[in-house]
């Protein structure tokens, strides 16, 4: 059907948009019911006087009726008619479907438009992995460098006599290549962390909401003294770009509020330096519960606990919803972590205080004491599941840790390849 | 006469190591850091084999390959290249240029030795 044939479609569509009955806008148009009812169903050319009045009780330009506003709909359905790559056997009938069916039209257009802006970034994304000269050079200075080194520990462990001179360059190539190879490879992780592609991490509400925190050290004096609150805090942060990152900032800022009006930090203080960080003392002596102590204490600056403190919360899937990195600590910045991490432990036994030493692999491993415990979320009704957090305080340099448990960051890039607890493949060799 | 090879590699330490290995398998190694001048050396030393960067100053291990494949005398020459970039687009172009053998940084030696033994007994000279 042609689309000037649509015009009567056009003008039902109109209509029904406002709410007005065929027999009232009829009326206003001069025209009797039966003779609107022919003409919205494209029994009745309409044109001229008529179609100008009929549009202006509308409220809509004349041509909206006679052209409609679809051409470029049109247009788009065409192209996402070509680019379907399926036989569309109904492409003729195109301008019968956008003027019969306006609202899908629009949702199927707008899927294909949105199809597009995808496979232009996945270009660009693709592009930049591929082309982009700081990348490359990167990448290509590191696999160099490995080839190096490779080669030459090769020649060094698998030769049986090697003349002096040659042993001591090559220990000399060895040197030099491992220090080159270290500053490469810190390079690429800046260069990913910090370049064009980590501002678009940053884009994600709770990379965001961590950015805001990690720029306040995770320590908000404003909230301690109350001389602010939360919303406060996040209407004045310019970091904070998206309304779920200041969502998820808020609700972060609240639970510290509430936990630094359990735990005020003067006070606080004055425990730690009379009975040591003891967050079982600790939680009876506020007489609050081990979530408040645990999360209290990694929001403490470091000077005043003493040493550094990492923590992540989970809820119920796992999934991590806070970090606060702690040096040597590997944490996943997406995906899933560990499941060998205690935070999960305490996640499937909750109020059960969990604390493990655990030891993350790597040449310069060092142990953590791990403390974690899970928390109802709010106290279900009769019949309703209860929501659980997890939370786990990360200190480094754990007292007995003569055989601590060995966990990872996240399983690709985890070297124990006969760990129980692998649910995919890692990209890194055990002897890595 | 003994085989010799010409090795283009701009990565010191790589080349050292390189060339300790064919020496100690009995191959002369003539070894050269940049693009520009490739071509010529190459065709001055007339090797019986050719290792080449693909990343390299001056000219490109791609270009270096086409210009030689376009010299006469030089179409049967194994050429292996060494590259960082191991994409298969990358290969395919390599492939395309008229390089006999690909291979991905960070290589084995043995893999390197193995290949340089294939490709000089296929040319026919082993």
């Amino acid at each position: 059907m042609a689309r000037d044939t649509l015009t009567g479609s056009r003008i039902r569509e109109r209509r029904l948009i406002l709410g007005m009955r065929q027999a009232e806008l009829a009326r206003e148009a001069g025209i009797s019911a039966s003779y609107l009812n022919l003409i919205e169903h494209n029994r009745r050319r309409i044109g001229g006087k008529l179609l100008v009045g009929i549009a202006g009780v509308l409220g809509v330009e004349p041509s909206m009726l006679s052209e409609g506003a679809e051409a470029a709909l049109i247009s788009t359905l065409r192209e996402a008619a070509a680019d379907s790559g399926v036989p569309v056997a109904e492409l003729d009938r195109v301008d019968e479907f956008a003027g019969r069916f306006p609202g899908w039209a629009e949702v199927l257009a707008a899927g294909h438009r949105r199809i597009a802006t995808l496979e232009r970034t996945v270009e660009t994304l693709s592009d930049r992995l591929t082309h982009d000269p700081n990348l490359a050079a990167s990448v290509h200075e590191v696999l160099s460098t490995a080839a190096a080194i490779r080669s030459t520990a090769s020649i060094l462990a698998e030769t049986g006599e090697l003349e002096p001179e040659w042993r001591d360059r090559f220990h000399k190539n060895l040197n030099q290549d491992s220090l080159r190879l270290s500053e490469s490879s810190r390079e690429l992780v800046s260069f990913l962390d910090e370049d064009g592609m980590g501002a678009d991490r940053r884009g994600m509400p709770q990379e965001e909401a961590e950015a805001f925190f990690q720029g306040n050290g995770f320590h908000f004096p404003a909230l301690e003294d109350g001389s602010a609150t939360p919303e406060d805090l996040v209407r004045e942060a310019r970091d904070l770009t998206g309304g779920a990152a200041r969502s998820l900032a808020q609700a972060a800022l609240a639970q510290y509020q509430t936990d630094a009006r359990a735990m005020p930090q003067k006070a606080l203080e004055q425990e730690i330096s009379a009975s040591g960080i003891n967050p079982v003392i600790l939680a009876g002596r506020f007489n609050c519960g081990l979530p408040t102590v645990l999360r209290r204490l990694a929001a403490l600056p470091e000077e005043m606990l003493g040493q550094e403190a990492g923590l992540v919360i989970c809820d119920a899937s796992g999934t991590l919803l806070f970090r606060k990195p702690v040096t040597g600590f590997a944490m996943p910045r997406f995906g899933a972590s560990c499941p060998l991490w205690p935070l999960y432990t305490a996640l499937v036994n909750p109020h059960v205080p969990v604390r493990r030493n655990v030891v993350q692999h790597g040449r310069n491993a060092a142990a953590f004491d791990c403390m974690a415990t899970a928390w109802m979320q709010k106290q279900p009704d009769f019949g309703e599941d209860p929501l659980y957090r997890a939370v786990m305080l990360i200190l480094p340099g754990a007292k007995d840790a003569e055989d601590p448990q060995p966990v990872g960051a996240s399983c690709r890039i985890c070297p124990r390849q006969a760990c129980p607890a692998r649910r995919e493949p890692s990209i890194l060799k055990e002897e890595f | 006469m003994g085989r010799h090879v010409v090795l283009i590699e701009d990565e010191p330490n790589i080349t050292e190591a390189i060339r300790f290995l064919l020496m100690r398998d009995g191959w002369s190694v003539d070894a050269h850091t940049d693009g520009a001048t490739a071509v010529e050396v190459i065709r001055d030393a007339g090797p019986d084999l050719v290792i080449l960067d693909l990343m390299l100053p001056g000219k490109s291990g791609l270009e270096i390959v086409r210009e030689l494949r376009a010299e006469q005398g030089m179409q049967g020459l194994p050429v292996l290249m060494l590259t960082a970039r191991g994409q298969m687009r990358d290969r395919e172009m390599a492939e395309k240029a008229g390089v006999t053998r690909f291979m991905t940084k960070p290589f084995s030696n043995a893999e390197v030795l193995t290949a340089v033994r294939d490709l000089h007994a296929q040319a026919g000279q082993g």
